[in-house]
């Protein structure tokens, strides 16, 4: 437990060593602040959906900007000769660097509250669905996250971890919706719209709490960091 | 302390480490000597566990590298090659990461850190970023990293590159105390360390071992030969050379201003040195220069793995 609060001390704080997070949270806060409030006070609806309906895009962006770095910096510096020397599991590390990364996310996510409280100033909003959409929020990002993380250990070049993680996480985003769908036979519909990214989200977004939706999230997490630790082991006998 | 048996490492077509095995005892300073790409790096990689090895294997006080990597991990300190550190961290800093997860804590830690940063000279940029300092300063935290635990084995992969000639002095005395009371293994290709430093030394060329023993075994490879500068017609002087008894091989090397030089190979206790002095003078011919070479550990290097480059 010590190894792993290291782990995500050390990662967590590294977030802020650099001018990455404080770039990271003025263009997020910015673009999130501008593309709500462009259109909230013409909607005359106290709600956040449109605030929470541009999230899965924004996420595709900035998700895996967040987990570019994880391994590949650690692969390109030669850091990860020292780190897996060290006496470490490699689960203590992999899961100390994905919560590090969540609790960033979690950072960007709490410093957007000028929403919520600019709605329920001028309005009378249902708080139920946002909190909903918060939830949906922080699983989808957990998802996107997972993912991030995992691509970033398949090269030591960010660049490259950024966009396979954009281009990854947007095709599991498009897998269940309609755009895909409407040409395929028949029985493979369900079990990809089951497995899209979108819909699990769209639904918690709506209010609608399904145990099924947050196992869904909780279940995409589980297993990239599992085939993180995965390819992590074994990289050993390559 | 450290059994390496039959180790073998193959990336794709390329054998990096071809059937290697050496035994180093508590106490010893191993150098681990070979040319660029000789398969060092690769052999210290498996040993500190960050790689599998194809075939054989390989102990640390007794753990196996694979079967008991953790407990092999928490006795051996490991500088990597080029000293990787995260440098967007400053030192006192990282070298706090690493005592948390080398669980250093409490009322250990401080002392602890007192200490190593007092060794290895590190005192007056504790608070400096990583990424500002120089070549010398980062291969110093590495070391700080590594000892940090008191292992009982140190890796250095190359620990006095990048350095300059007061620090590798510096360096080098640190590393010969600690192997008053540690094992030390020492990756170089320069030889003069392993002379200053080490009491045994492993020639590994190719993935495989060339020699391996202390620096008087090895020397005793090589063979010494007298070297001669000689003026006077270099066909007869060569051929009164041959006349002489000590002598098994005379090679003749070069020319220059009137000046030939020779290599005369003496048979074994032969005072061949004299011979040829007493040969050039009876020959009539004037010697500019005569000496005796060989028997250092270059030389030896040099024959045993000049077959690469």
């Amino acid at each position: 437990m010590k190894r792993f609060n290291a782990i995500f001390k050390k990662e967590f704080l590294g977030y802020f060593n650099s001018p990455i997070a404080y770039v990271y949270l003025f263009v997020y806060i910015g673009l999130t602040n501008w593309l709500f409030f462009k259109t909230y006070f013409l909607s005359e609806q106290a709600s956040m959906r449109s605030y929470f309906g541009i999230l899965p895009i924004l996420f595709l962006f900035f998700v895996p900007a967040v987990t570019m770095r994880l391994w590949a910096e650690e692969k390109k510096s030669g850091t990860i000769e020292i780190l897996f020397t060290l006496p470490l599991q490699v689960v203590e590390v992999v899961l100390g660097k994905f919560l590090a990364a969540f609790a960033f996310l979690a950072v960007s996510l709490l410093l957007s509250i000028s929403v919520p409280i600019s709605v329920g100033i001028s309005g009378n909003p249902e708080w139920g669905p946002i909190a909903c959409g918060y939830l949906g929020a922080f699983l989808m990002g957990g998802a996107y996250l997972a993912i991030g993380m995992f691509v970033s250990n398949l090269t030591e070049n960010q660049i490259i971890a950024f966009i396979l993680g954009v281009v990854i996480t947007f095709g599991f985003y498009i897998l269940g919706s309609p755009i895909v769908t409407f040409s395929l036979p028949n029985f493979v519909v369900p079990l990809l719209t089951f497995l899209g990214l979108g819909n699990h989200y769209d639904s918690i977004m709506r209010g609608v709490l399904d145990s099924r939706d947050i196992a869904y999230y909780l279940s995409m997490i589980g297993v990239f960091l599992f085939l993180n630790t995965y390819t992590i082991e074994t990289r050993k006998w390559r | 302390m450290i059994k390496v048996e039959n180790l073998k490492k193959v990336y794709g077509e390329i054998t990096a480490v071809d059937n290697i095995s050496f035994e180093v005892n508590k106490g010893e300073i191993i150098g681990f000597l070979g040319p660029n790409g000789a398969g060092k790096t690769t052999t210290m990689k498996i040993l500190t566990c960050f790689i599998g090895a194809t075939s054989g294997s390989a102990s640390i006080a007794g753990y196996d590298v694979e079967r008991e990597s953790f407990d092999v991990r928490n006795r051996v300190g490991y500088l990597p090659e080029n000293a990787p550190l995260y440098t967007d961290m400053d030192v006192l800093s990282f070298l706090k990461f690493i005592a948390e997860i080398r669980l250093i804590s409490g009322s250990v830690l401080g002392p602890r850190l007192e200490q190593i940063t007092a060794t290895c000279g590190l005192k007056n940029v504790l608070r400096r970023p990583i990424a500002q300092l120089s070549k010398g300063f980062r291969q110093r935290v590495g070391l700080a990293q590594a000892m940090l635990h008191n292992p009982d084995v140190l890796i250095l992969d190359e620990p006095t590159s990048g350095l300059d000639p007061n620090q590798i002095v510096e360096i080098r005395e640190l590393i010969k105390n600690l192997g008053k009371e540690k094992t030390v293994i020492l990756s170089t290709h320069i030889l003069p360390e392993v002379a200053a430093t080490c009491s045994r030394a492993i020639i590994i060329n190719e993935g495989k071992i060339v020699a391996k023993g202390t620096l008087a075994e090895l020397s005793s490879h090589s063979q010494e030969y007298v070297v001669a500068k000689i003026r006077g017609d270099r066909q007869a002087v060569e051929s009164k050379l041959k006349t002489v008894p000590g002598a098994d091989a005379v090679r003749f090397k070069e020319e220059r201003n009137g000046l030939s030089t020779f290599e005369i190979t003496p048979k074994k206790g032969a005072p061949a040195a004299e011979e040829v002095f007493r040969a050039v003078a009876d020959g009539g011919f004037s010697l500019a220069e005569l000496r005796t070479e060989g028997a250092s550990l270059e030389d030896v290097f040099q024959r045993l793995t000049r077959s690469v480059s």
